[in-house]
């Protein structure tokens, strides 16, 4: 359990792009008449997307979508913490994993990286207003550890170096090259394959993670909704339920 | 080792072809209208036969958790659902799954769903893994274009729709119940059992919920038979398994091998062996943050399967393998896993919201040496408070790596409290 709170300073209102309401209206029907709460996550994470982090309005805003009462929202905003509840880094949020595999792997020397570059409190904001960070629970991909997310992607098998260059670029603008940074392709033996050495075709240059990124180029932008569709609109309704 | 023919994840690496096509090229989607012609039962009596155990931590069987699914509907629909919300600190299997042999998951969830009657799946993704969404949705809309999903899915008569949805960083939302709750748009706090699911789960109706894994492995098995899938491991602990090595190790990897191996087999074959050579191992957490460690001296035989880690007093949980060496605090070790329960605790039962709190507080202590001495049997007793006295096993999960370091390692707990002891006496013996 950690306290979270509403940032102090809010904006006025709070608005989906047309093609994000479309989206969002497609998200509610993958549930069953009368179940459309269900879709309150993807819902406000779209709203994060769209503005960098969730503000009150979006809160509400999502709420009224789905005819949901604020306090139920608010509760699934604050519960959930990949909802940035207070303003984030303009070009980049920063999230290190500091769980045990990451963490003897090196994590505290990347933190040391993000207090040195960015800000030396986690959630504060940089001085050039680019970058914030903060210490993550396991992110799933300890077999690269010591790894980050930024934005959608991330950046795996870090060295303190490695950590620095990805920054740095960032900072200039650049958007590195997203997945492992030692020369692997995804989570097989760094030394050469052990097993499934058949089934190398050399067609990808990059694993499906990283491959994605490229091609989209979305690693840090912000989601209007008219990007690559991730969800093909389906012919048939969703199914009913009588409970 | 195990041999490349026997395999089910063939594209764990993601170096071959993704697409349907080269998914149904590796033999993937072949026969699938045939196994479900023959009927739920056929299905679950070779998942039965198989010896398949849930591949998400408790290693429940497979088989006979869809035979508790109704057989004829009440006016309710059933549900199944696929915890993909794989957040169990050192596992990172379903992920190699989800992206790059995507398919596997999606022939299972077919089958699954019509073994127990399901009218949709949903498969729920855990929020930060971003890019393997993107890559699961794809093939799923890759199955839908090719009438593998939707109506009479994949020529066999039953219609199957199957959703992808996702979490927003949550752990405690790969507990079954506390994800179907944050299914439906709560907060994710678990439920109560009974009811178990299979009466009343997502929206009040039959539900089914099972890991990525689990649901993967199923249309080979039905391929190749339940006798070949049950040939590999010892009694009891049957089957293929994605195993996740992190930490020490030269070449960490994910990679799929027979049940039962050697630890030692595991890490020599796959992973270039323990940093600085066998004698240089610490500790291994052989299943994920949630199972107490195992000292170097159990692990020169241990052996990778539910059974032989549990008479050890530890599991394979999601037989993610966490491997520390000689240089590592292993006290900071178990110390990061407290904090790691402390802030996922959801904060429903007592006990676990202030006794992760504790223990975190305690283990801090350990960690710099600032205890005392009874503050160990202190810290054994509150994790004794805390386990089973919760609705769900967050708290036990909490508990258990604490009891595991303090039963192997409270020599160098009671070491490094006397050292910063006599450190200090030895200070104002100076002055």
């Amino acid at each position: 359990m950690s306290l979270r709170r509403l940032h102090s300073e809010q904006p006025d209102s709070f608005k989906f792009t047309s093609a994000n309401l479309k989206w969002a209206k497609g998200q509610m029907k993958k549930y069953p008449k009368g179940r459309q709460a269900s879709a309150v996550i993807p819902l406000l994470w779209r709203a994060q997307e769209q503005e960098g982090w969730l503000s009150k309005p979006a809160i509400e805003y999502v709420g009224e979508m789905l005819d949901m009462a604020f306090i139920r929202v608010l509760e699934v905003a604050t519960f959930y913490f990949m909802f940035q509840l207070q303003p984030v880094g303009k070009i980049a949020h920063v999230q290190v994993c500091g769980t045990t595999s990451c963490m003897i792997c090196g994590a505290e020397d990347l933190i040391g990286v993000c207090k040195d570059m960015i800000a030396s409190a986690p959630h504060a904001i940089s001085e050039d207003g680019n970058f914030s960070w903060e210490e993550v629970e396991c992110l799933g991909a300890c077999s690269n550890a010591p790894m980050v997310q930024i934005g959608k992607d991330f950046y795996e098998d870090l060295t303190e170096t490695s950590f620095r260059e990805i920054l740095q670029a960032f900072g200039r603008g650049e958007v590195p090259t997203p997945g492992p940074q030692n020369g692997r392709f995804a989570a097989e033996p760094l030394s050469g394959l052990t097993s499934l050495a058949d089934m190398n075709s050399g067609d990808h240059t990059h694993n499906a993670s990283a491959g994605r990124a490229l091609e989209y180029a979305d690693t840090v932008k912000r989601i209007l909704g008219d990007e690559v569709p991730i969800l093909k609109p389906r012919k048939k309704a969703a199914p009913k339920t009588s409970a | 080792m195990l041999a490349d023919k026997d395999r089910i994840f063939t594209n764990l690496y993601g170096m071959h072809d993704r697409t349907l096509r080269g998914a149904k090229k590796r033999g993937h989607w072949s026969g699938t209208s045939k196994f479900i012609k023959k009927g739920p039962a056929w299905i679950i009596d070779e998942m039965k036969k198989s010896g398949l155990r849930g591949r998400g931590g408790a290693g429940f069987p497979t088989g006979l958790k869809w035979s508790f699914m109704p057989k004829e509907s009440d006016g309710r629909p059933s549900y199944l659902v696929v915890n993909a919300d794989e957040s169990e600190p050192g596992t990172c299997k379903d992920r190699e799954i989800m992206r790059h042999d995507p398919h596997t998951l999606i022939e299972g969830c077919l089958i699954a769903g019509f073994a127990m009657s399901a009218e949709a799946g949903y498969i729920y993704i855990r929020g930060e893994f971003i890019r393997e969404r993107e890559a699961l949705q794809a093939a799923i809309d890759e199955a839908y274009d090719a009438g593998l999903l939707g109506k009479n899915a994949a020529k066999s008569g039953y219609d199957f729709e199957l959703y992808l949805v996702h979490g927003a960083g949550a752990y405690i939302c790969g507990e079954e119940t506390a994800l179907l709750e944050s299914l439906e748009g709560k907060k994710g706090m678990p439920r109560m059992k009974p009811p178990f699911p299979a009466g009343a789960g997502l929206y009040g109706c039959p539900t089914t919920v099972n890991n990525v894994e689990s649901i993967a492995v199923v249309p080979t098995i039905l391929r190749r038979g339940s006798d070949w899938f049950s040939s590999f491991g010892r009694e009891n602990n049957a089957g293929t398994k994605l195993f996740a090595i992190s930490g020490h190790v030269n070449n960490p990897c994910v990679v799929e091998e027979a049940m039962s191996i050697p630890l030692k087999d595991l890490l020599d074959k796959h992973c270039g062996g323990v940093r600085g050579g066998w004698k240089n191992l610490k500790a291994v957490i052989p299943g994920g943050s949630s199972v107490p460690l195992l000292p170097a001296a159990t692990c020169n035989d241990a052996i990778m399967d539910f059974d032989w880690l549990r008479d050890q007093r530890s599991g394979l949980g999601t037989a993610a393998v966490i491997v520390m060496d000689e240089s590592t605090d292993v006290i900071k070790a178990i110390w990061r896993l407290s904090k790691f329960y402390k802030h996922e605790s959801c904060g429903q039962c007592t006990p676990c919201r202030e006794g992760t709190g504790w223990m975190m507080r305690v283990m801090d202590r350990l960690v710099t040496g600032d205890a005392d001495p009874e503050e160990i049997d202190m810290l054994l007793d509150v994790t004794k408070q805390v386990e089973g006295h919760t609705i769900c096993a967050l708290g036990d999960a909490a508990a258990w790596p604490i009891q595991g370091l303090i039963r192997h390692f409270r020599d160098e707990i009671e070491d490094r409290i006397k050292h910063k002891r006599t450190g200090r006496v030895s200070a104002v013996a100076a002055e």
